[in-house]
């Protein structure tokens, strides 16, 4: 029945197609700037967790074992 | 270059872990409570404000709101400050979002016992609470777009990518499925009808597990985790390629929710492909995550924090290979409905959220407090003893969901349905139910003794309210073109425009056809709007949590029509719900789907069932709702609730509503004489009449269809 009523959209099939073109688009862009980031910028900020600039960080031993 | 002194704010986010702390308690012991009503009825008390259906949502949304929500603005407050090395936006703001947030919370603890209820999952609050959600979701927006403009780091982390995506896309979520037509302070309709109304809860019901469930923690995750592993993470290429197809992908996948139901097809298979690429980016963040622990496995043995963390990781991976599985519409057509669907948000929720959480309040407390844990071993002990709880959760939940499908869909050599009668199958999985209990049991153990040692931990130390930092000053490079994305990284509101872009996308795209559909094309033509009586039954319906326990949708199954439907031999169809605002398909067959309920039984049968189920069907597990013979319909309401629901597209002729309950009465009228002459004393004006007449009409009007044809 449902199709009876998509009927009265035009070229409804086309909408799931515009949406993957959009995605795999974006995805190779992405892929494309991943591949080709600069190294050292890429590992500074992968180190940004541990550089908060506050000396109460790395410890771990507790009170009472 | 001159170090600046920098303090912050730790104070918000003590507040944020005691909240979340103490909700978490309350949601889980509503939880057990829950569990435990699901074998033992006896324990409904016979209470209208602690019926299943009534605190289901009270567990849900505790549970989410209230434990991991306030979990979540602690950790993101925590680390936003340190990862931006700026102290948050505005102290008053972080006050008012605490304080909004608990009263929101307050509200929702007393509206959902009293039956105030939209009956949307996860979106049951009614409409001044949305109000209310939606304006201190803007202060927190505000709070954290503010720290991000004012941070003393030139590129935004991808954390608080993640917490910009959390919070543009809850807002849109929250805004798009709230429009409801309100009749009186605590009750609406939903604005939308049936399978539109359906596509708009699950869109919203599927990104509330991604947007507020899963990508703040993933934030959390890519902050703490390397915090407490003391590494790196593992690759930052890898988190920007999860980020992104993550929040792209992932607000397509709702209609998961809705296979083999009336929604179109085309929706629907949308909804599998986006789930199983969603794979992808969800695997690549575990990975991510696991590997970031790369040479500090030994850590892992004896440090309880990092325990917590590898197995929140490990659930996500797990709750999120088993997601796109269920996805798969011959998967669903087993799990849908069914306590297997139950074990997956638990191994969601209490492994993922639970344990992410967990770890990262043994992590902060000590630190906060300047202190060290107070006991590694009693840390140790809540770690095995949560996980042991979640298998013995999830464990017996997927034996149950996969004993009961199967039962519901067996048949017999003669033709027929081997197990006609439905209580069959709800008695045959008591007994995993009451494990599930006894994991709900474990688990909520664990957090006591969390609670216990979090508590010593603080004792032992001194709060720290502003915590001193020494950060540089922020000092622009400038960018010579090229890497786009590093670009976006240091333009906050560009970066939010995009992420808003992204979810949009795939709303709009999925949406936008399914409103195109006029509400009166699909008409069946003999499917009219309920009678004010039938009206004030479904609202009673909706008070009481039915949908909680019973469905309103048959799938096209030869099982399931020969259960549901024998006689008709039809399975639900898109233009039975017209009228239905909200839609009430439910998610969860505890009890018999009631969409062709109408007829089924004598209204006798109703009046006695509902006020002694287990005297009626031996062994049923439904409780009783004794005050439904004794409160009063509300009439003064109805003329409000028929002009309300004309004004969201029920056709009803102007000025219908001031004899509205002329019709009522006569209705009410019919109903009692009948029950009267099979010995049944009430009065018309009893809410049970009400429910009756819902009920009765429930699936009537597809049947009056076929005789309408068979007439021709």
């Amino acid at each position: 029945m449902y199709k009876d009523i998509l009927r009265n959209i035009d070229n409804v099939a086309i909408w799931p197609m515009i949406s993957f073109i959009i995605f795999f688009t974006f995805f190779v862009m992405l892929l494309w700037y991943v591949f080709t980031a600069d190294k050292s910028f890429i590992k500074e900020m992968s180190k940004k967790p541990l550089q908060d600039g506050s000396e109460n960080s790395n410890d771990v031993e507790p009170l009472n074992r | 270059m001159q170090l600046e002194k920098i303090h912050y704010d730790n104070k918000i986010v003590k507040a944020f872990i005691i909240a979340s702390v103490i909700f978490g308690i309350v949601g889980m012991t509503v939880g057990l409570l829950a569990a435990i009503q699901l074998f033992y009825p006896l324990f409904n008390f016979d209470l209208q404000y602690v019926t299943f259906g009534r605190i289901r949502p009270l567990h849900t949304n505790a549970v989410i709101f209230a434990f991991v929500g306030n979990a979540m603005f602690a950790g993101v407050y925590y680390s936003m400050q340190r990862l931006l090395k700026a102290r948050l936006f505005n102290d008053t703001l972080s006050w008012v979002h605490f304080w909004g947030w608990q009263l929101i919370i307050l509200a929702a603890a007393i509206t959902l016992p009293l039956g105030f209820t939209t009956a949307k999952e996860y979106a049951e609050l009614e409409w001044p609470i949305d109000i209310a959600i939606a304006l201190v979701w803007v202060v927190f927006g505000i709070n954290m777009i503010g720290t991000i403009i004012k941070r003393r780091e030139e590129h935004m982390y991808v954390a608080i990518w993640f917490y910009i995506a959390t919070f543009v896309t809850v807002a849109v979520l929250h805004i798009v499925n709230s429009f409801e037509m309100p009749v009186s302070l605590f009750k609406s309709y939903s604005a939308y009808a049936g399978v539109q109304d359906a596509l708009v809860q699950w869109w919203y019901g599927h990104n509330a597990v991604a947007f507020f469930l899963t990508t703040p923690f993933l934030g959390i995750m890519y902050y703490f985790l390397p915090k407490a592993a003391n590494r790196p993470v593992y690759s930052y290429r890898l988190s920007i390629i999860h980020f992104w197809s993550l929040i792209f992908l992932y607000i397509w996948a709702g209609p998961h929710h809705l296979l083999y139901t009336a929604l179109p097809d085309w929706a629907q298979s949308l909804g599998t492909v986006f789930s199983i690429m969603l794979i992808a980016p969800s695997w690549g963040g575990m990975l991510n995550g696991l590997f970031t622990l790369r040479g500090a496995w030994d850590r892992v043995r004896e440090d309880a924090v990092l325990k917590f963390m590898v197995v929140a990781v490990t659930a996500y991976g797990m709750a999120t290979l088993e997601g796109p599985l269920l996805s798969l519409k011959n998967v669903n057509a087993i799990a849908h409905y069914t306590d297997w669907i139950v074990a997956h948000v638990h191994v969601g929720g209490l492994g993922w959220n639970g344990f992410l959480i967990f770890g990262i309040l043994y992590w902060m407390i000590p630190r906060m407090w300047n202190t060290k844990l107070y006991s590694s071993k009693l840390a140790n002990l809540h770690f095995w003893i949560g996980t042991l709880g979640i298998v013995f959760y999830a464990l017996p939940m997927y034996i149950s969901g996969v004993v009961q499908s199967l039962m519901w869909k067996e048949f017999a050599a003669d033709g027929f349905l081997k197990y006609q009668n439905f209580l069959e199958t709800t008695t045959q999985i008591l007994p995993m139910h009451m494990l599930r209990a006894v994991g709900g049991a474990l688990y909520l153990t664990g957090v006591f003794i969390m609670t216990y040692n979090l508590l010593k931990t603080a004792a032992s130390g001194k709060f720290v309210a502003n915590e001193e930092a020494e950060v540089s000053p922020l000092v622009k490079t400038g960018h010579t073109g090229g890497y786009w994305h590093r670009v976006l990284e240091s333009k906050p509101i560009l970066f939010t425009v995009l992420a808003l872009v992204a979810i949009l996308i795939g709303g709009i795209i999925e949406m936008v056809p399914t409103f195109l559909i006029k509400s009166n094309i699909p008409t069946i033509a003999s499917v009219k709007p309920y009678t004010p009586l039938e009206v004030q039954g479904r609202d009673i319906y909706i008070r009481e949590g039915c949908v909680n326990c019973h469905s309103q949708m048959i799938r096209p199954f030869r099982s399931e029509v020969q259960r549901y439907d024998p006689k008709g031999g039809e399975y639900s169809k898109a233009g039975e719900y017209v009228y239905d605002h909200p839609f009430l398909w439910g998610s969860k067959r505890t009890g018999p789907d009631l969409q062709r309920t109408g007829g089924k039984y004598a209204d006798s049968w109703h009046y006695r069932h509902m006020l002694t189920p287990q005297e009626v069907s031996t062994g049923s597990i439904m409780p009783a709702y004794p005050w439904l013979y004794e409160q009063q319909i509300d009439k003064s309401s109805t003329a409000a609730k028929i002009n309300a629901l004309r004004t969201v597209g029920v056709p009803y002729a102007e000025g219908y509503e001031d004899i509205a309950n002329d019709d009522l009465d006569k209705q009410a009228q019919r109903i009692v004489e009948g029950l009267q002459l099979e010995g049944y004393e009430t009065t018309k004006e009893t809410e049970i009449v009400a429910l009756i007449a819902y009920l009765q009409r429930l699936g009537s009007d597809i049947k009056a269809e076929k005789v309408a044809n068979a007439n021709n």
